[in-house]
């Protein structure tokens, strides 16, 4: 009974605990956290159950109002959406379990505020990908985007402008996807997603869908941070607050990169769009100059948001790369890389928020080796994450990798394969110059007397979520076998 | 050729609107201007879609019994218009967003000019 409903059921979840969390929140501030997590946790609590209900008995599909496409609006549960939720909100699950102490810290007094908007920026999350209809899709998207300008600008002093910057070159790429949809209304008559993929082929040749085609990827792209409109990304992860950070940078790129697989995948079909225009060519070359181009700027920061920052630069590139590859290996590669890169990002920038509730900051420059004694698993947690970020194995991120390196030999295509392997050793410099200031400088001060450096470790509420994330990388690289088939059979041809 | 221009002059109106928004988002230093160039780009685009379902000699779709419902050229769709009250009320809220946001940047610079926030921040 409950299973026909469960698409609709994700989305309102976070309904009912943005409107919760206000409620209670005015009455006692120190419930704020403990709903949201209470929300985001019912939330992957049924999208793993979902899933488990796809595997079983294919995609749910859900009519609002009893009302059928295409008068009518749907979810569409399928395996992609499904996948997507299942990532999006565990993550959050962690990442709010890990926001107690920093909000606390960073603003006291504002939680009520701050967990109503992360409620409502994942209701924005989740309705983006579970929506069929492509207007539908705008109103989730901005959403999504006006909760996460707030998230953004509560932060250092710069942030609100940080925040106006992403808005608005976020509001001109959300409004240039709009006017795309207008122009595929006004040549199918219609905004269901499987509707107009039914009609799409007989207008191939039209130039309204050429140019429709266009201004929707230029403007999820914006979203998505694809190089080179990846200008507003580092700003506003660098100056808003840690919990910001890490319950956007996971996730928010990862969604727009749905919605352009959801394009180029579903609505167009690949073969469709290559005929329209050479889209997937386009931004294969953008993602590979974007993979590049973020890890070289990542090797020159020295403050660890702002690397990370680049970092998800470089890393939205291989789930781009993935895309524009269009073969299976190159699917499963890229959707293995949206989990790994949603953990190991979630798990690195918690990191950062660690080091800052202790230390006041994260400038790489002053890490030294007194850290690996006071923040022992904190670090731990950080070697597991850098090190699937270079991709090692036995560690998730290089399952995803090897995917995608299987998918270029596939297409022939070399010189994706060479900047894999770049990048895989760009990422080793910025990574291990860490974890060489904190774990091989002066090897044997810890056996001398008089160490100066006490056990300063985070609270528990910080240090779980930091851990459960890095051991899940692990369990994501035993597994990724078993995942890479569910993912195999998700591919649409 | 005049018939192109002339026959989708709404459309033309609605590129050279667009056009002035982006050049108030682009190259205007104030951030004042610069939302306000974003208000036009968002209203372009409402036009468009209002301008798609707009119809000579056509009614408001409600069934009119002197137009039996088969002759559809004679009804509006609805549709579009619809969905643009939706898209308005998403661009008012951006603005309102962006005012909060550049009110929080006032009380902290003391200015809106884009160079001397740069200087500022840096």
């Amino acid at each position: 009974m409950i299973d026909s409903h469960l698409p609709a059921l994700i989305a309102l979840t976070f309904v009912l605990f943005a409107i919760l969390i206000p409620m209670f929140g005015l009455w006692k501030p120190k419930s704020s956290q403990p709903l949201a997590v209470l929300g985001s946790g019912i939330a992957s609590v049924l999208s793993l159950y979902a899933f488990a209900t796809y595997l079983q008995t294919g995609s749910i599909r859900y009519f609002f109002g009893g009302w059928e496409p295409p008068v009518g609006i749907e979810f569409v549960y399928d395996g992609l959406s499904g996948f997507f939720v299942l990532v999006i909100n565990t993550v959050a699950f962690f990442v709010l379990i890990h926001s107690r102490q920093v909000a606390r810290r960073e603003f006291p007094g504002k939680e009520m505020p701050y967990f109503a908007l992360a409620m409502l920026a994942l209701l924005g999350f989740n309705g983006m990908i579970l929506t069929g209809d492509l207007f539908n899709l705008y109103v989730f998207l901005e959403i999504s985007s006006l909760a996460s300008y707030g998230l953004i600008a509560i932060g250092s002093r710069p942030a609100p402008y940080a925040a106006f910057r992403y808005l608005i070159i976020g509001t001109a790429g959300g409004t240039l996807y709009l006017l795309g949809v207008g122009f595929l209304y006004t040549v199918t008559g219609t905004l269901n997603i499987i509707d107009m993929a039914a009609m799409l082929p007989t207008f191939a040749t039209n130039t309204s869908v050429v140019a429709a085609l266009v201004l929707m990827v230029v403007g999820i792209g914006v979203k998505a941070a694809l190089f080179p409109l990846h200008g507003w990304l580092p700003d506003s992860y660098t100056f808003a607050s840690s919990s910001s950070t890490a319950l956007i940078a996971p996730i928010g790129t990862k969604v727009a990169a749905y919605i352009l697989f959801r394009i180029v995948f579903y609505l167009f079909g690949v073969e469709l769009t290559d005929a329209v225009a050479p889209i997937t060519t386009v931004i294969g070359i953008l993602a590979a100059i974007g993979i590049l181009y973020g890890s070289i700027m990542a090797i020159a920061q020295t403050e660890m948001k702002r690397m990370l920052a680049y970092s998800s630069v470089s890393q939205i590139g291989y789930i781009i790369m993935g895309l524009s590859l269009a073969n299976p290996l190159g699917f499963a590669g890229a959707l293995l890389h949206v989990l790994n890169h949603a953990v190991m990002k979630a798990c690195l920038f918690l990191v950062a928020g660690n080091l800052r509730m202790k230390e006041g900051h994260s400038d790489i420059s002053k890490f030294n080796d007194s850290y690996r004694k006071k923040y022992p698993w904190t670090m731990a947690s950080f070697s597991v994450a850098a090190i699937s970020m270079v991709g090692l194995p036995p560690l998730a991120g290089f399952f995803s990798k090897w995917y995608l390196a299987l998918g270029t030999i596939d297409n022939e295509n070399w010189i994706f394969l060479a900047v894999i392997l770049i990048s895989s050793l760009l990422n080793a410099v910025y990574f291990f110059r860490i974890l060489e200031k904190v774990y091989m400088m002066n090897p044997k001060k810890d056996q001398k007397e008089g160490s100066d450096a006490e056990r300063n470790e985070v609270g528990f509420s910080m240090m779980f979520p930091t851990s459960v994330l890095a051991i899940a990388l692990f369990v994501i690289g035993f597994a990724n076998a078993a995942i890479v088939g569910i993912l195999f059979n998700i591919f649409p041809m | 050729m005049l018939d192109f221009f002339l026959g989708h002059y709404a459309y033309w109106f609605v590129v050279i609107l667009m056009c002035v928004g982006l050049y108030g988002i682009l190259f205007k230093k104030n951030l004042v201007k610069k939302t306000i160039g974003l208000a036009i780009f968002q209203v372009s685009v409402v036009l468009y879609f209002v301008s798609i379902a707009s119809k000579w000699g056509a009614t408001v779709p409600v069934k009119d019994s002197n137009i039996p419902v088969e002759q559809v050229a004679n009804y509006l769709n609805p549709l579009p218009h619809t969905l643009m009250l939706t898209a308005i009320v998403v661009g008012v809220a951006t603005l309102g967003v962006a005012f909060t946001l550049l009110m929080a940047i006032y009380n902290r610079y003391g200015t809106l000019d884009e160079q001397e926030l740069l200087e500022k921040i840096q």
